[in-house]
């Protein structure tokens, strides 16, 4: 048995490392494509939440004239003052078409307003369905609302009022999330890209060894070999799942490095992710390469062509997010019952991991012990399906 | 030696083959005839055991195909219909890998599959990967890997398909002197010259039943026809009738 598995599996190695459409999405695609998503949107989200204080905001006014004090204000809180549309209606279009994000428009009478202690009016023009519009009439918006409480502040003084009168409360927030945490919070995701990675890994493999061999021709003179058809199909699952572990390990690699170039610790985040974490992880999602493999066989079996089986198994790509899903909708701690599902398991393993809890050894076995029983299940069962006289088409 | 008794095999409602029986014996050239959907291809399917009949059964040199298949298929050697070959792997590798499924220890691999290479012709394009090899090409390297572990019984599966002229001559030079080492070749075909040209024995199939079982000229008595074409559209007629 194992001199046929082992030469199918020398067999199905070599051909698909000769196999550019294999090596580019097992080797490439697959496990850079976590890595680039995550780099992509973390210094997204930087941009959005650090520009905030350090850089100078360009802030259109028309107006000026009519509150000088306000506008020295303005600039000495980072804000540029900078040339506006001549009047309040070509302001409003500079906004609409997108010339500008954010105009300020002061009327004439702020002056006066202000001096007899009447409410004086500033229009802030915004597009509030813009994300850029609204993070920089956010920024004037604070700006107004300091200038307004200063004000306030030293009309209560001149009145002989302290100001305290007028904030009854104090409000302060304190933010308990460990910096781990809150990469935990992040990182979440990351425990699907490795599944996707990992599964795209053996993707074409798992196809070839039916739908492949069929659509090919050489199906029908390998099944009239003198091997049995369990020691064929085990050994393409074998190979299958090599390309599974070596995409699951260049995607951790590859994540490894990247956040050395992602600046987390100003979102005040500092993953757990160094080489030991990596090795425990590939260890952990290791199991899932025999279930993952299985599972993709045994998909591919039931369809007609190599198109059709892409298809379907593309599904399988996506399957494992489910009980990640739910379970983080949920917000489920960890159980060992939890640990049963393949998938789910292995995600509330990593997450742990990278906030930097200690592993739950039992946990670990049940999610390695439940996930390579579910592999070798759906293994044989595509093994049973492998032996049907209809495989051949 | 091919021994086939009483086979019998139905998808669904179709009746592909409704009580074949001939022998194909060593040292002669077997020809399966008949038109296509006769059950040709399923006759065979059976014999090499990626189908297993309802009733009836096969031998291979006294091996029955049911009991022991596998057994049955260490004494063959198969050219199915349209045999695909792996693109990424050379002409070489490819049959090597068969040598191996095939059981041959690997300090004897090497001679067997340079003797193949060496009796089909293949030297030429050995080494090269077979993505791209014409369908001549295809035809020997398929061959060769089915030749690889000295089978005494070669079953061929319309081998001719798709072939030139030049291919096709080489191909029946191939058979003849499988037929010379003493072997039983037995092949299918619904091109009645090609089966002319070749066979020791004639078998003509038709709507799963053996029409005539004979040689060329006791084919051509028993139908009283002197064309062996006219013998067969007359042998197919009767039989459908």
């Amino acid at each position: 048995m194992f001199e046929t598995l082992r030469i199918v599996f020398r067999k199905e190695v070599l051909d698909n490392f000769r196999d550019r459409r294999t090596l580019l999405s097992a080797l490439l695609l697959g496990p850079l494509f976590g890595p680039v998503v995550f780099a992509f949107a973390i210094n997204l989200s930087l941009k959005q939440s650090l520009s905030d204080v350090s850089e100078a905001l360009d802030l259109p006014v028309l107006g000026t004239e009519h509150a000088p004090d306000l506008i020295s204000y303005l600039r000495s809180h980072n804000i540029n003052v900078t040339e506006a549309p001549a009047s309040f209606d070509a302001a409003r279009k500079a906004v609409e078409t997108g010339l500008h994000d954010v105009v300020v428009v002061i009327p004439e009478t702020f002056g006066t307003d202000l001096a007899e202690g009447v409410p004086a009016t500033v229009a802030v023009i915004t597009d509030q369905a813009n994300r850029q519009a609204d993070r920089e009439s956010r920024r004037a918006l604070q700006a107004f609302s300091a200038y307004n409480e200063e004000i306030a502040a030293m009309r209560l003084m001149a009145r002989g009022i302290s100001p305290m009168v007028v904030r009854p409360l104090n409000i302060d927030v304190v933010d308990v999330s460990t910096p781990s945490g809150r990469s935990a919070m992040l990182l979440g995701m990351l425990s699907y890209f490795f599944i996707f990675a990992l599964l795209t890994g053996g993707m074409n493999l798992a196809i070839d060894a039916t739908a492949g061999e069929r659509e090919r021709g050489s199906l029908e003179p390998l099944l009239s070999l003198p091997v049995t058809r369990d020691h064929l199909i085990f050994g393409k699952i074998a190979a299958a799942c090599l390309f599974m572990a070596v995409s699951l390990a260049i995607s951790l690699v590859s994540f490894y490095v990247t956040l050395k170039f992602v600046p987390l610790e100003k979102l005040g985040m500092t993953p757990n992710f160094g080489p030991p974490v990596v090795g425990t992880a590939f260890l952990l999602l290791l199991p899932f390469t025999l279930l993952g493999a299985s599972l993709m066989t045994l998909v591919a079996s039931f369809t007609k062509s190599y198109k059709e089986a892409q298809t379907w198994v593309s599904v399988v790509l996506i399957a494992p997010t489910l009980p990640i899903l739910i379970v983080s909708l949920l917000m489920v701690r960890p159980s060992a019952a939890l640990m049963l599902i393949p998938s789910l398991s292995q995600h509330l393993l990593l997450v742990g991991l990278i906030r930097n809890e200690p592993l739950d050894l039992e946990h670990v076995l049940v999610s390695v012990i439940g996930t390579l029983l579910a592999g070798a299940a759906l293994a044989w069962v595509s093994a049973r399906l492998y032996r049907r006289e209809g495989l051949l088409g | 030696m091919i021994r086939v008794d009483g086979l019998r095999k139905s998808f669904g409602d179709v009746k592909a083959v409704d009580g074949v029986s001939f022998d194909a014996p060593d040292g002669r050239i077997t020809g399966l005839l008949g038109p296509n959907g006769a059950g040709k291809s399923t006759t065979l399917r059976i014999l090499y055991t990626v189908l297993r009949p309802d009733e009836g059964s096969a031998h291979i040199d006294g091996v029955d195909v049911g009991r022991d298949s596998l057994g049955a298929r260490r004494r063959i050697g198969t050219l199915p219909h349209g045999s695909g070959l792996y693109p990424h792997l050379t002409a070489r590798e490819n049959i090597a890998y068969y040598g191996r499924l095939y059981g041959i220890a690997a300090g004897e691999l090497d001679e067997k599959v340079d003797r193949v290479v060496r009796q089909l012709d293949i030297t030429g394009f050995a080494d090269r990967r077979t993505k791209g090899f014409s369908q001549g090409q295809r035809t020997k390297v398929a061959l060769a890997r089915a030749l690889v572990h000295e089978p005494r019984n070669v079953i061929l599966d319309e081998p001719s398909n798709g072939l030139d002229v030049m291919a096709t001559r080489s191909l029946r030079e191939l058979v003849r002197q499988l037929k010379a080492a003493g072997k039983c070749v037995l092949f299918s075909s619904h091109v009645m010259q090609e089966v002319a040209a070749l066979c020791d024995e004639i078998v003509i199939i038709a709507a799963g039943k053996v029409a005539l079982h004979d040689s060329p000229d006791g084919i051509r008595n028993s139908t009283g026809c002197d064309d062996l074409e006219d013998a067969f559209v007359k042998a197919i007629d009767r039989a459908e009738r």
